[in-house]
């Protein structure tokens, strides 16, 4: 548990923040480091400059901006977890994160960036149809969460690029819900599913459902949610599309699943989460 | 405060403020001038010929002051274990790896990090070889573990020395009898105990601080047995006894890890020899799976042979115990000390045969219970299985075999061990009578009306500790490997100082038992003196007495006599200067609120700082009478001691995913008489979380290639209070007749009495969709198996 030798900047700008990355080699951005230090200290990562970004006012703001609700990339998962203005698909994703003193130091941005495959509001992102907000050096770019979860901690930002928020539609209602490694909704999922759903008139006109913990990455259950469409949202209907949800995912087997459980649980937790999300 | 109970109110530790509030000094914490830091090169295989290590590089790293390999300490000798049996550790790999993260190399260097970077740069060609990672498989001795030895299965433990062969043939005869009748059942089954990895909050450490101009080694470890430490530092390296002292400050918990003598301890007492500066060693969490010892790891079968209305006619078990690659301290003892509950708490004949054999992964031995929770876990596994079959209430099964009460004290176990006391009825019956065992009846038949899985587990225990009887010392109880032929017996020393304050000083070595606040009780009972005033110490072997340290639930039954005992011959002279200072007769004297009084006049009394002053003012004293007022005791017992108990837990099983959850727990322990009940209950508080975690989460998994695939906290899941409902404890009171306080021991006592009781709980909730059995933890994953297999 000891790291390589690294330096160390906590810039005060995101533009110092972006300079900093654009001079070092290989560079990190930390903001909570509840992820990134417990890397370093097993010397699985061992970057050269580690960029706290910590410091850097202003970012710790959950707002409103028309339709889209922004989270800063210093919102701790406690934040999100207790804003009402948050979708409660998120707020309960943050909720479910790890433990008191994690929530109290993790941020949400961190999460959905850092990209494990058994993380919580990675997949609520993806299923409230959220953006990634980076800058670098050329500049503001926003990355649709469908593009952004690439594989296993893998997403894709750049190296020189730094999150700066992320943005979700308001709308809908939503709901998540995980088993965890120790049952209930403590730990890492060993699976988990996000819902969102949009009514019109009793029916359902659009639905989103993004897996956790099932593939190498959060994966929309695109078969669920297509069956959801067009249906009044009934237990019957929520059951039928649910059973849909591994269909075309490639499940991974861990220690905490086998594939034919972990397909088994998107399907259960497709089902949990379309259920909350439809009683919100 | 009584002058003649020697049981205590409920006090608040007098740990706890230092500890809370970040003072507390453990090994890390003590940072002497010039001290130099380790890091070891690890194996990445399990199984592996070295063909070189090249640590040149490395040497010419910055800060970087020695690199030693297995050339350089192979003089010293293998690793001592107080029971030899099987092959020992080289304190650095010798030409051959045998488990994964095993230590090739010790680099020295001016701080942690530089020695970690250089550790990463010393080069070692490595030929990997097979390894044998599960049990069957090296039992079947098709490959050899250790070329050198004749098999894998290093000793088996067989219980038959200890029965009784006439019984043996009385029960086969009982057996053809019950068969004839057509009134025979058998129930069988092969079970796991899993391997876990004992985790204290503090992983080990240890500063070596050699002097040579005093000619002393003086060793800081987080150990449990700081003498028998200091006893293998000096037989290692040729020194008197006297020439090592070794100090356990905190010890920040130990479970049985911290009870055996470590390489690293050796190494760099080894290292401060040769740079003649101060060597420091602090494990990481990572690798202290690799460096320090694991516990369990057994397979095997239990078969319970009875008749249709519930009287057990014999129980066998027959499995294999996983030792891991080297012999440490007690392990292969482990087994062994599983034996003497081998039958439990009933009189049916019982036959038991365990292998221990050796695999490449790392060393087992003591982990919380230590043989005594795997027992129990298959017998109770069993008996609750053999209830079932022949559909009969569990507790009524179980008064049907137990020992009679008529029998204690000293029963004779049908494994062959004798008891101190029992009164296995009235624990049982106290807990299934009670109006919280009524209540999980009532709250499983509610939930089970709404068609929800809720099961009840019930089990039952009975624990061996308090070690030990002296004579037992033939049979590994005493430190002779490491120079110190001492049978187990407790030692204290109880001295009133010059203000009338007392020091009892004790030659355990707590890791978190609150011998400071129980001991400071037990001797300020009896002398009458306000508890406030009595300070207790321990953990240095150059000023404590001739100490075993603290494992096995021993020390307030073994080393709390000796302070006690000790206690009552400090007064019996405080009485004689009183009686002289009064005018009185010493008989008449009586200890309480800071005086000596005179029965029956109660305007004759003396403080003890009068006393005090006439004690170290020897003219002063009775003629002939020898100044000083402070006394040392050895107490050995006749016999260990035994506790017992009962447990109930209810759980809850979502059918459709697998996830358990435990509801409610409930006990009904019998540790003989509670010095401190507070403290009684965080033991068993403790020992419940640790054995309901075996039931639920932990789990100790190697890969075929003997990759540890659970060495980080994200893969083996420890319980936090969130995972824990609140515990609700009750006891019955049998004391033990071995010692003087009638206590018997709390520390085992929780783990041994729960990991069977939840899976029991378990299988009760799913008994109707037809399943038998769940191997323990009880993740999601396995529970859902288990219901799919039912179904399938
Ligand atoms: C004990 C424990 C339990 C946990 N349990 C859970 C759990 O149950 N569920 C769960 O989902 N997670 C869990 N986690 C993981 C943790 O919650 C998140 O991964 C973590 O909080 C990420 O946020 P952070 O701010 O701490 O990121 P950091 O650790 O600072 O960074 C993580 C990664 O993201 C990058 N990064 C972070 N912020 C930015 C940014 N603004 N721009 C560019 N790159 C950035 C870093 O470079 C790094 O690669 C647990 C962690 C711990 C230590």
């Amino acid at each position: 548990m000891f790291p390589r030798k690294f330096d160390y900047v906590a810039p005060s700008s995101l533009d110092e923040t972006v300079d900093a990355l654009k001079g070092a080699g290989f560079a990190k951005v930390m903001s909570g480091g509840m992820s990134l230090l417990p890397l370093m200290k097993l010397r699985l990562v061992s970057p050269e400059l580690v960029v706290d970004i910590g410091r850097i006012p202003g970012l710790d703001q959950i707002s409103e901006e028309g339709d889209m609700l922004t989270i800063g990339a210093l919102v701790r998962h406690y934040q999100t977890a207790g804003s009402e203005k948050v979708p409660a698909a998120l707020a309960a994703a943050a909720a479910y994160t790890g433990d008191v003193q994690v929530r109290n130091r993790g941020t949400t941005v961190g999460a959905v960036v850092h990209g494990d495959l058994a993380a919580d509001q990675p997949a609520a992102v993806l299923a409230l149809g959220g953006v990634i907000v980076v800058q670098g050096p050329n500049g503001v770019r926003e990355i649709p969460a469908t593009d952004f979860f690439v594989d296993t901690l893998t997403t894709a930002i750049e190296p020189d690029e730094v999150a700066t928020a992320i943005k979700v539609p308001k709308g809908g209602s939503s709901a998540y819900d995980k088993l965890g490694r120790r049952g209930g909704h403590t730990d890492y999922a060993v699976a988990g599913a996000a819902a969102w759903v949009k009514k019109d008139n009793g029916n359902i006109t659009e639905c989103r459902v993004a897996l956790t913990g099932v593939a190498g990455r959060p994966t929309l259950a695109e078969g669920t949610a297509e069956a959801m469409v067009g249906t009044d949202g009934s237990a019957g209907a929520i059951a039928e599309a649910a059973s849909k949800a591994a269909d075309g995912v490639s499940v991974l087997e861990d220690l905490y699943g086998s594939e034919e459980y972990k397909a088994h649980l998107a399907t259960v937790y497709a089902k949990r989460a379309l259920t909350l999300a439809l009683n919100e | 405060m009584s002058t003649t109970s020697v049981l205590g109110g409920s006090v608040r530790r007098r740990e706890d403020p230092a500890l809370i509030r970040g003072k507390g000094r453990f090994v890390d914490d003590i940072k002497l001038a010039g001290t130099t830091h380790v890091a070891f090169v690890r194996s990445p295989f399990a199984h592996a010929k070295i063909n070189s290590i090249d640590a040149s590089a490395a040497m010419e790293m910055e800060g970087v002051i020695a690199i030693y390999t297995a050339d350089d300490v192979r003089h010293l000798g293998l690793l001592l274990a107080q029971v030899a049996i099987g092959r020992l550790r080289p304190l650095l790999a010798d030409g051959v790896v045998k488990h994964a993260g095993e230590a090739v190399a010790m680099v020295v260097a001016e701080n942690r990090y530089l020695a970690q970077d250089a550790a990463d740069a010393v080069e070692v060609d490595y030929e990997p070889m097979k390894a044998i990672v599960d049990i069957k498989e090296a039992a079947s001795d098709k490959a050899m573990v250790h070329e050198e030895l004749e098999s894998n299965t290093l000793i088996t433990w067989e219980a038959g020395p200890w029965g009784n062969e006439e019984g043996i043939a009385a029960t086969k005869e009982k057996i053809a009898e019950a068969k004839k009748r057509d009134d025979i059942v058998t129930v069988s089954m092969e079970m796991k105990n899993q391997r876990l990895i004992p985790t204290a909050i503090e992983p080990r450490a240890v500063i070596a601080d050699w002097n040579d101009g005093y000619g002393r080694m003086t060793v800081y470890s987080s150990t449990q047995i700081p003498h028998a430490l200091a006893g293998a530092i000096a037989k290692t390296f040729g020194l008197a006894a006297n020439a090592v002292d070794v100090i356990a400050p905190e010890v920040g918990g130990g479970f049985g890890a911290k009870l055996n003598v470590y390489a690293d301890e050796m190494l760099v007492s080894f290292a401060s020899m040769q740079l003649g500066r101060p060597v420091k060693y602090t494990e990481s969490r990572r690798e202290s799976p690799y460096n320090t010892i694991q516990g369990r790891g057994w397979v095997a079968t239990a078969t319970i042979t009875g008749t249709k209305d519930g009287e057990v006619l014999a129980f066998e078990l027959d499995g294999l115990a996983d030792m891991g690659a080297y012999t440490q301290n007690f392990t292969v003892a482990i087994p062994f000390l599983g034996t003497f509950v081998g039958s439990g708490q009933y009189k049916f004949p019982t036959h038991w045969k365990i292998g221990c054999v050796t695999t490449h992964t790392m060393t087992t031995d003591a982990y919380r219970g230590a043989g005594r929770p795997e027992a129990i876990y298959y017998l109770e596994r069993i008996l609750d299985a053999y209830a079932r079959e022949i559909e009969m209430d569990l507790a009524e099964v179980k008064l049907k075999n137990f020992i009679p009460e008529s029998d204690f004290p000293g029963a004779v176990a049908p494994i062959g061990f004798q008891f101190d006391t029992g009164a296995y009825q009235t624990n049982l019956k106290a807990l299934t009578d009670s109006a919280e065992y009524s209540e999980l009846k009532s709250l499983r038949d509610k939930a089970r009306a709404e068609g929800r899985h809720v099961g009840l587990g019930l089990s039952s225990y009975v624990e061996v500790c308090g070690f030990g009887p002296s004579a037992l010392s033939g049979l590994g109880f005493s430190w002779t490997t490491y120079g110190l032929p001492s049978a187990f017996s407790g030692s204290g020393l109880v001295r009133i100082n010059g203000d009338a304050s007392v020091t009892v000083i004790i030659g355990t070595g707590p890791s978190g038992q609150g011998h400071e606040t129980t001991w400071a009780q037990l001797v300020a009972g009896q002398l009458g003196i306000d508890y406030e005033k009595v300070r207790v110490t321990h953990g240095n072997t150059a000023e404590s007495p001739m100490g075993i340290g603290t494992f096995g639930s021993r020390s307030a039954a073994v080393d709390g006599a000796a302070s006690y005992e000790a206690a009552l011959k400090v007064k019996a002279k405080a009485a004689q200067i009183a009686a002289h200072i009064l005018e009185a007769s010493a008989d008449d004297i009586e200890f309480s609120d800071g005086s000596a009084h005179v029965a029956g006049s109660p305007d004759k009394s003396v403080s003890w700082e009068d006393i005090v002053t006439s004690a170290y003012h020897p003219h002063m004293l009775p003629e002939g009478m020898e100044g000083g007022l402070e006394a040392h005791s050895v107490f050995s017992p006749a016999n260990a001691t035994w506790p017992f108990g009962a447990h109930a837990a209810l759980v809850e099983v979502d059918p459709e995913t697998g996830f358990t959850q435990l509801l409610r727990y409930v006990t009904m322990d019998d540790c003989g008489n509670v010095i401190s009940p507070m403290i009684v209950d965080g033991q068993i508080h403790g020992g419940l979380a640790q054995g309901i975690s075996q039931a639920m989460f932990e789990d100790a998994i190697y890969d075929e290639e003997g990759n540890l695939l659970t060495s980080s906290l994200v893969d083996y899941p420890l319980p936090t209070a969130q995972d824990l409902p609140s515990f609700n404890l009750s006891r019955t009171v049998t004391p033990s007749d071995v010692n003087p306080l009638g206590v018997k021991g709390i520390g085992e006592a929780g783990t041994i009495g729960s990991a069977q009781t939840v899976v029991n709980a378990a299988v009760d909730a799913l008994y109707d969709l037809g399943v038998r059995h769940i191997d323990m933890p009880l993740r999601s994953r396995r529970v859902w198996q288990a219901i799919q297999d039912a179904r399938s």
